[in-house]
């Protein structure tokens, strides 16, 4: 058992169909007598449409349907997670560069290919915003049509919400130091290597979905919406995405798709190329300007932010990254009086959703990088400073949230140790570190049942998805666990809402926490239950009967879980049945709509090497450090730490989404946008955990999926100005900018100053 | 207007007469014509490494090569690796060491690192992160995905003679 036990390593529930091929993706699933569909998008970001003519594509043999605006219900239904402004294709306008105006279904991908060419589409190029000052200038067009934003007083302008938050009175608090700047964050996008993937179906009076999805349940209310049909008639069949990052948890094609399938009665499948990937989904970037006040001693006065994140044409999630991120952007410090302003900003760009940190590495990049700065200023070494102002474990850090759920020293402490911090580097290298923290959930509700079978194996139903961040395995795990069964003796059954009981969502590290938890709740239902079925056998009172992870104690004696329920359930069998939920209710006076579940918290320290003749960063040591209260498997905590400190130094080094005049992704596809591969691996990873047990989570957990993104990009900035004297306050830092910053840094200041981390 | 061609292909050991279009690309014509998903699709110009297989042994992108091409070939997919149910060592070790996660890459790395090990069966690390860098993992499982192929060269060359299995199956060896 120890193998599988929780807080061990088994092989991750569904390895071998990765290791094989069998793991069926959306576009994997075989379908008799699918339609192909094919979508038609212009060549620049805002324009009107004149006119769409389909007639040359329809023309297509083996052309089913060729499907615009018009042709759908009037008027053309809208949808979105918080706001209902994405209509399901184009209406009179386009707003970003790939918005689709029309889609084409086919026998075959090759004729919905060339239709989709056919689809002869007039139209007249607008003037268009993709900056956070054009979209601010006061003579800028409208994103959005005001009458979309009925009693909002900021329709008039591309400012789509704009959040404040804060404490004690900045005006009148006296610093030391006052240390400022403005940091930029670029547009960059999730990438999944799994291109998003939709089918939809006709199923006897309704509809079902297979799509690759964090939010099965979400989307099947908007669905719901959009097709006007009771949430029972809509069957969303969410298979693991192949990577998903934020980027697949809210509705995109599907309800275009379902349309498609009803109108020709015919199953209906839309697979995207990554350019459209590109075009579908991005991080939203940002401009933040941070200002901070310091005592001598370094002791943080103030805290004075106005972030400015440029989001797309429709607001998806981006607003909740916006208003999430820039609440928790004093970081994990004490803070007295803290200023915090955030806008979401409209332009026509691709719509910014939920990327993995959820808004926080944005800010960590510009507060942290601010640190580093402080600590320059005020003579103070920067591990030094962060130690002087981290919250302690039980500190209320942001007044009226989520108390500091952890001792955040520790992972500081650890990972200065780590990379040697306290030595000097050798020459021609820097070090860096920083910290940071991301609020978990602020409501939640996951339900699952778990079924004891006879034979003592067990069915878990959770509607969690799995998309590489191991859930299957863990709930497995727990399972397994508490009832005493070897682990592929478990089954667990996800992704289809017509089986699996509600759950709300899979994002902001929660599965863990929210789902493991119903798990276990349902575990120990079914544990209550054999604990009468034990005491009626026994024939003792239920007091005297203990069932504890797999076993029964009665008296002296103990027994099998299995063996007690063979003999309970007597010759008709059956099986036990346990029912879970995990709630966190909302709590509407709060400005997040409820606190923290828990925080993410993560310190990471680089150690960096810079050619000064080209610019290019090497980074030699990698160090990230999660409290994550307790490791449910350690092999899957790794695989997320490494995992996101690697997609971490995508934004730090090398990504960023480049737009011409006309609002077009210029570096659209593989080619032209890199990520990391294995040759941009630093020299040496480590990652280390911190388990204190004290997560609100099954056995003390904490969500840790997204923690060692958070501060990647601070920490490599700080070592870059640690081994050259150059500070940049601009991602991503490609070599061109690292080598023009040394050049100004050379010709300005002289040699670098040494202050810093050696 | 499509023009098709009758090819053959010797796909994981088994030969098959295919009638395909021109213009489709070994990758459709594996996924579409052969029904074998397990090679993925996802940057169509030869960046990504989900498409990755062997073709007479050499790993190729199966997006920019021709179906035409390949007439007469050899191909190995990943559904070619595991032999009579029982996983190569590769397998194995990807298992082992947590490296697929959510799994979409997994089938061109396996490839890609059958291919490496083919060629050079102890790889030093360096080799290892050569042998994959057109292998795109955005989980960014790559320490996890050099330490299973590390592991698996040298379950291999512990393994003596039969070690040699990822060098038949690099060369499409239909007898093993």
């Amino acid at each position: 058992m120890s193998g599988s036990a929780v807080g061990a390593s088994p092989a991750r529930v569904g390895g071998v169909e990765r290791v094989t091929g069998r793991q069926a993706y959306v576009a994997d699933i075989p379908f008799e007598g699918v339609l192909h569909a094919h979508l038609v998008s212009l060549d620049c970001a805002r324009a009107r449409i004149v006119s769409i003519d389909t007639s040359a594509a329809l023309a297509v043999p083996g052309v089913r349907l060729v499907v615009s605006a018009a042709d759908l219900p009037q008027p053309v239904p809208r949808f979105g997670p918080q706001f209902q402004d994405r209509p399901v294709l184009a209406v009179g306008e386009t707003h970003y560069h790939g918005e689709p105006v029309a889609a084409v279904a086919a026998e075959t991908r090759d004729a919905a290919e060339e239709a989709a060419r056919l689809v002869k589409v007039d139209y007249e190029e607008l003037p268009a915003v993709f900056t956070v000052a054009g979209a601010l200038d006061r003579s800028a067009p409208l994103v959005q049509d005001p009458d979309l934003r009925p009693g909002d007083p900021l329709a008039r302008t591309n400012v789509l919400r704009e959040h404040r938050y804060g404490w004690g009175d900045v005006d009148a608090a006296t610093a030391d130091v006052v240390v400022e700047g403005t940091y930029a964050f670029p547009m960059v996008t999730q990438f999944a290597i799994e291109p998003h993937g939709f089918i939809a179906a006709p199923d006897g009076d309704g509809v079902a979905i297979w799509t690759s999805i964090q939010h099965p349940n979400w989307l099947q209310r908007i669905l719901a919406g959009v097709l006007r049909m009771p949430l029972a008639k809509v069957r969303v069949h969410a298979p693991d995405p192949g990577g998903a990052f934020g980027g697949k948890q809210h509705a995109k094609y599907e309800p275009l798709v379902a349309l498609m399938a009803l109108a020709t009665g015919r199953p209906v499948r839309l697979v995207l190329s990554l350019d459209e990937t590109f075009q579908a989904v991005r991080r939203g970037a940002s401009e933040i300007h941070v200002r901070s006040g310091f005592r001598s001693d370094g002791a943080l006065v103030f805290r004075d932010i106005e972030a400015n994140y440029l989001i797309g044409a429709y607001a998806d999630i981006a607003d909740r990254t916006v208003s999430k991120g820039s609440y928790t952007s004093c970081g994990p410090y004490r803070v007295p009086s803290a200023r915090i302003v955030a806008r979401s900003i409209l332009s026509h760009t691709t719509p910014s959703t939920a990327f993995r940190g959820f808004g926080n590495p944005q800010q960590i990049w510009a507060v942290e990088s601010n640190m580093d700065e402080a600590a320059r200023t005020l003579g103070i070494d920067p591990v030094e400073l962060r130690r002087r102002n981290l919250a302690r474990p039980g500190e209320s850090f942001i007044p009226g949230d989520t108390a500091a759920d952890g001792d955040w020293s520790r992972a500081l402490e650890r990972a200065a140790e780590l990379i040697g911090w306290g030595s000097a580097p050798p020459p021609g290298r820097g070090r860096g570190l920083a910290v940071g923290l991301k609020s978990g959930p602020t409501t939640g509700l996951s339900h699952a049942t778990v079924r004891l079978l006879a034979d003592g194996s067990v069915i878990v139903s959770a509607g969690t998805s799995d998309m590489g961040q191991g859930a299957r395995t863990i709930f497995a795990q727990i399972a397994a666990q508490e009832l005493g069964a070897p682990l592929d003796w478990v089954a667990v059954v996800m992704g289809d809402t017509a089986v699996v009981p509600y759950d709300q969502q899979t994002s902001a590290s929660r599965s863990s926490v929210f789902m493991g938890s119903a798990v276990l709740l349902a575990c120990r239902e079914i544990q209550a239950r054999l604990r009468a079925m034990a005491a009626r056998l026994e024939s003792v009172p239920e007091e005297d009967v203990i069932v504890d992870r797999g076993e029964v104690r009665v008296g002296g004696r103990t027994l099998l879980i299995r063996d007690v329920l063979v003999r309970g359930l007597g010759r008709l069998g059956g099986e036990l049945i346990g029912i879970g939920e995990m709630r966190k209710e909302a709590e509407p006076d709060h400005p997040l709509g409820g606190t923290a579940a828990f925080y993410e918290f993560n310190c990471t320290a680089v150690e960096v090497d810079v050619d000064r003749a080209t610019g290019d960063v090497t980074i030699v040591r990698h160090v990230t450090v999660s409290d994550v209260g307790k490791a449910l498997n350690p092999l899957q905590v790794r695989g997320q730490d490494e995992g996101a400190a690697v997609m971490g130094l995508g934004h730090t080094l090398m990504e960023h989404l480049i737009h011409d005049d006309a609002g077009r992704i210029r570096n659209l596809g593989a080619i032209d946008y890199r990520i990391p591969t294995s040759k941009d691996l630093p020299l040496t990873m480590e990652s280390d955990m911190v388990e204190n047990e004290d997560g609100p989570g099954p056995y003390g957990a904490k969500g840790m999926s997204e923690g060692a993104l958070l501060c990647v990009a601070p920490a490599v900035a700080a070592a870059v100005h640690d081994a050259t004297g150059a500070s940049i306050r601009d991602l991503p830092l490609t070599p061109e900018r690292v080598w023009r910053a040394l050049r100004d840094t050379d010709s300005s200041a002289g040699p670098p100053d040494a202050e810093g981390a050696s | 207007m499509t023009f098709a061609r009758r090819i053959d292909l010797t796909v994981n050991g088994r030969p098959h007469r295919l009638e395909i279009a021109v213009h489709h690309t070994l990758l459709e014509v594996l996924r579409d014509d052969l029904g074998l998903t397990g090679t993925k699709e996802c940057c169509l110009v030869g960046e990504c490494g989900a498409c990755t297989v062997l073709l007479d042994g050499i790993s190729v992108d199966s997006c920019l090569v021709l179906a035409v091409e390949a007439d007469g070939a050899e191909v190995t997919t990943v559904e070619g690796l595991a032999v009579d149910g029982r996983l190569h060592p590769l397998q194995e070790a990807f298992l082992a060491t947590g490296a697929a996660q959510c799994g979409f890459c997994i089938p061109g790395q396996l490839v890609a690192a059958t291919a490496l090990l083919a060629d050079d069966p102890q790889p030093t690390r360096a080799a290892v992160e050569e042998g994959i860098a057109g292998n795109l993992c955005r989980c960014g499982g790559y320490e996890q995905i050099i330490e299973a192929i590390l592991g698996a060269a040298a379950v291999m060359a512990a393994d003596g003679p039969a070690g040699g299995e990822a060098d038949s199956v690099a060369r499409g060896d239909p007898g093993r």
